[in-house]
């Protein structure tokens, strides 16, 4: 995205005889392409038309862009814009001296909400705090169940209040007012209320969540919401505001491959920060919000920063080491390749993967990038007995065709397979020696075989 | 300037707040302005009609495409009346959304091509898969079928506790393991069930997953597969529930599930918000997936069985 805008913005200034200089003829292409990709992005319509006129009459104004590389500059212009927007600075919970702090939790139903709730509980504890969960989703049916088993996981209380039946009592506000007096009482110095999902134009239950601030004044009221959502986030996200004033967004699911302009659509409604990113089902799967690397996915530019940190997490050193003397041995088995493997699959979906590479975003967006080649390869090495996981040497023809068969692929993808992995090997000995004690796996080599 | 450069004209910039709510009041009330007779459509339609669909979470991409068949209908045949307009915009949508077959039927009455007729049901996290089992078991119940529910979402916490109230919500029977178990060994036990137990209609529901994680997506197709070595050619249906809010995420969604287990309808849930769900159009089409029912809250009453020229109306409401 980036680099095609400055492409075309170039493109026009250079028809443009004399100075080049920026005008609204010459720009006009470039700002529908801008537009478009935020409306790709699912920015709002309304939010993208202002944006892309800021950012137009800025670019009019400034003399800057009549120098150089004014195509660059256009696309800084407007990333800094939308970094700008999003929020530069990384706001911390909001703390208070009166114990225990309490904390909201609110959004639309299947947001992300009681997951997060575990979420920020790990994380909270993980700081030396102690919270207490209370289980405010007295409507859906097994909602506090699931509260219960995080809080479990997590290693922390819930309040719950179960009525005769046996079913938990259909009273939130109580429940929220009584978790806080629990917690006053047992020494817990937080606490997290977790309330039923509810859409902002349900006038009953928004009354609900309101009764329940006013019963007991939240420190922090943090509107969930799901990173996939589209023209309709900024509705939603004024209404929760206007009735609640929230302190913050959480923005969640973003280990999907949204591009996520609703954080856009939210921030430029509700001036408030987005203060934690939601990136997974497990318990740690939280972390703060980056509004660079957050403009860049919605302007699909590639993400290198976080790319490096996700292969660093999923290579720790001990590991590395380990492979490394495997492959001086020549002890690198296809057992040892298919445990890279899943370690690569973890970092999320191949071309995911590829698009964190600046440059590369684009090309393999219409590319069939596919898991397929991984899929594939697992099929046939699972197929393998363990012998000839360690020793393919020994796959012998009717060996391949039972492997085939077992994988449901033809004796060629065998075949080629086999073929990559001795060539793969070849490879990485001579790396080997060349690097010395490098202690570094190449990711590149075992991609190169992934993405045939 | 319209953003895709149909209409030409410069809009005022209005603020934000304002610019919100103008995009709910009726678009086809503001095209009374249209003059009768053109071979072209005005500017300003266009600017509204684009605003009303990507609004509404049509696409970019599906959008031009409407508004381009517009254009070109409106050239060859001229239209006479800004309600001769209106008919063929609602046309011209509706015909993207693909129809329901007597294979697989929508209609609860309907009968049922196979016995026991079995419906996998995923999505993404969230959406409302397990509710609108709920909601589905209940209506097939009502016309007198015998329904069977498999608790196929193993993973998330209290999932199957969640489909057991739906369970006895609905009067129907339910197939459960414990959490951890293999979601494929509940969809065959499930299926086993129905069998000695003369079930009509069997529903499985499955945790939901991100559709780009690799790894749940080919267990979804595990469960799937090993289904049809209990009951030859099941499961029948495959629903994909999308939840109205999503923007366009929904369409990489569609891709995924139909590429892993080959979707053949949708359910739209939280039609009862401000959100259009408009994506469903593009996904429709582009797919040739039906959608089948829509969610219109969390009762067990609110499914609706899908209603093309209803959801085109309310599009532009
Ligand atoms: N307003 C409204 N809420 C709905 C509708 N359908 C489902 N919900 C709610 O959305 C939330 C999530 O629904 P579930 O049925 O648990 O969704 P799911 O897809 O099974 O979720 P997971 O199994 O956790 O992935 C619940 O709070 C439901 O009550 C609908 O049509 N309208
Ligand atoms: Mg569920």
């Amino acid at each position: 995205m980036f680099e095609s805008l400055s492409d075309k913005l170039d493109a026009a200034l250079k028809n443009v005889k004399g100075e080049g200089r920026i005008n609204e003829l010459n720009i006009a292409e470039t700002m529908r392409e801008v537009r478009r990709a935020l409306l790709d992005a699912d920015v709002n319509y309304q939010v993208a038309r202002d944006f892309t006129n800021k950012v137009k009459e800025r670019a009019l104004e400034d003399k800057v862009l009549t120098a150089v590389a004014p195509g660059q500059q256009f696309v800084k212009l407007i990333y800094d814009e939308l970094v700008f927007l999003l929020g530069d600075v990384h706001v911390e919970l909001n703390k208070s001296k009166r114990l225990p702090n309490v904390i909201l939790i609110a959004g639309l139903q299947g947001s992300g909400k009681t997951t997060f709730t575990g979420k920020l509980a790990t994380l909270l504890k993980g700081k030396g705090r102690n919270p207490l969960l209370a289980a405010a989703d007295v409507y859906r049916p097994a909602a506090v169940d699931q509260l219960k088993t995080l809080a479990d996981q997590v290693g922390v209380p819930v309040y719950t209040i179960t009525g005769d039946d046996g079913t938990p009592a259909k009273d939130a506000v109580r429940v929220a007012r009584e978790a806080v007096a629990e917690a006053r009482k047992t020494g817990r110095d937080t606490v997290i209320i977790d309330t039923a999902g509810r859409l902002h134009v349900d006038e009953a239950m928004m009354a609900e969540v309101v009764a329940i601030k006013e019963a007991v004044e939240p420190d922090e009221i943090l509107f969930v919401v799901d990173a996939m959502t589209g023209q309709d986030a900024v509705n939603t996200a004024k209404a929760f505001n206007d009735q609640l004033d929230i302190d913050g967004v959480v923005l969640t699911k973003l280990d999907g491959d949204t591009r996520g302009g609703a954080a856009l659509s939210i921030r430029s409604v509700v001036e408030k920060p987005i203060k934690f990113a939601s990136t997974g089902e497990k318990l740690d799967a939280l972390t703060e919000f980056f509004p660079d690397r957050m403009a860049q996915r919605i302007l699909g530019m590639g993400d290198i920063v976080s790319f490096v940190e996700k292969a660093q997490e999923q290579f720790d050193e001990e590991e590395a080491l380990k492979l490394q003397s495997k492959l001086q041995k020549q002890t690198f088995d296809l057992e040892d390749f298919y445990t890279q493997l899943q370690r690569i699959k973890k970092m999320g979906s191949m071309k995911d993967l590829l698009g964190m590479i600046p440059g590369v975003g684009k090309a393999v967006k219409d590319l069939d990038v596919r898991d397929d080649a991984f899929k594939h390869i697992e099929a046939i090495i699972q197929s393998m007995t363990p012998e000839e996981r360690q020793n393919p040497k020994i796959i012998n023809g009717s060996r391949r065709q039972r492997i085939a068969r077992g994988a449901g692929l033809k004796v060629q993808d065998v075949n080629q397979l086999l073929k990559q992995f001795r060539e793969m090997k070849k490879m990485m000995k001579t790396m080997t020696k060349l690097s010395g004690k490098g202690r570094n796996v190449d990711l590149g080599g075992l991609m190169g075989l992934g993405g045939r | 300037m319209a953003l895709f450069g149909f209409g030409r004209k410069e809009k005022e910039q209005e603020r934000l707040q304002e610019g919100l709510e103008k995009t709910r009041s009726s678009f086809f009330g503001k095209i009374s302005r249209a003059v009768a007779g053109k071979d072209t459509v005005d500017d300003a339609v266009l600017d509204d009609l684009e605003e009303a669909l990507v609004t509404s979470d049509v696409g970019v991409k599906t959008t031009v495409e409407i508004i381009r068949h517009i254009e070109e209908r409106v050239a060859q045949d001229k239209y006479v009346s800004t309600s001769e307009l209106n008919g063929l915009i609602r046309e011209e949508i509706a015909d993207l959304l693909l129809g329901t077959t007597d294979e697989r039927p929508a209609d609860f009455d309907a009968p049922l091509p196979n016995k026991p007729h079995v419906i996998m049901v995923v999505g993404v996290n969230g959406v409302g898969k397990t509710t609108s089992i709920g909601k589905i078991a209940h209506r097939y119940k009502e016309a007198g079928k015998k329904v069977l529910l498999g608790a196929g979402d193993t993973f998330r916490a209290a999932a199957t506790e969640q489909l057991e109230i739906w369970s006895q919500r609905a009067g129907v029977e339910i197939i459960k393991q414990y959490q951890g178990a293999d979601p494929a060994a509940v969809a065959f036990d499930t299926l086993a069930a129905a069998k000695t137990r003369d079930a009509d209609v069997v529903l499985i529901d499955t945790a939901g997953r991100l559709h780009n994680q690799i790894g749940l997506m080919e267990e979804l197709a595990k469960v799937k597969r090993v289904m049809d070595r209990q009951v030859p050619g099941a499961p029948h249906e495959v629903l994909l529930v999308l939840d109205a809010s999503t923007g366009q995420n929904a369409i990489r969604q569609a891709e995924a599930f139909t590429e892993h287990v080959d979707v053949t309808g949708l359910v739209l849930t939280k039609l009862d918000g401000t959100a259009k769900g408009g994506i469903v159009i593009g996904i429709s089409n582009e797919f040739r997936i039906p959608v089948k029912y829509i969610g219109v809250g969390e009762g067990m009453a609110d499914l609706q069985v899908f209603d093309r020229a209803a959801f085109v109306h309310a599009l532009f409401d």
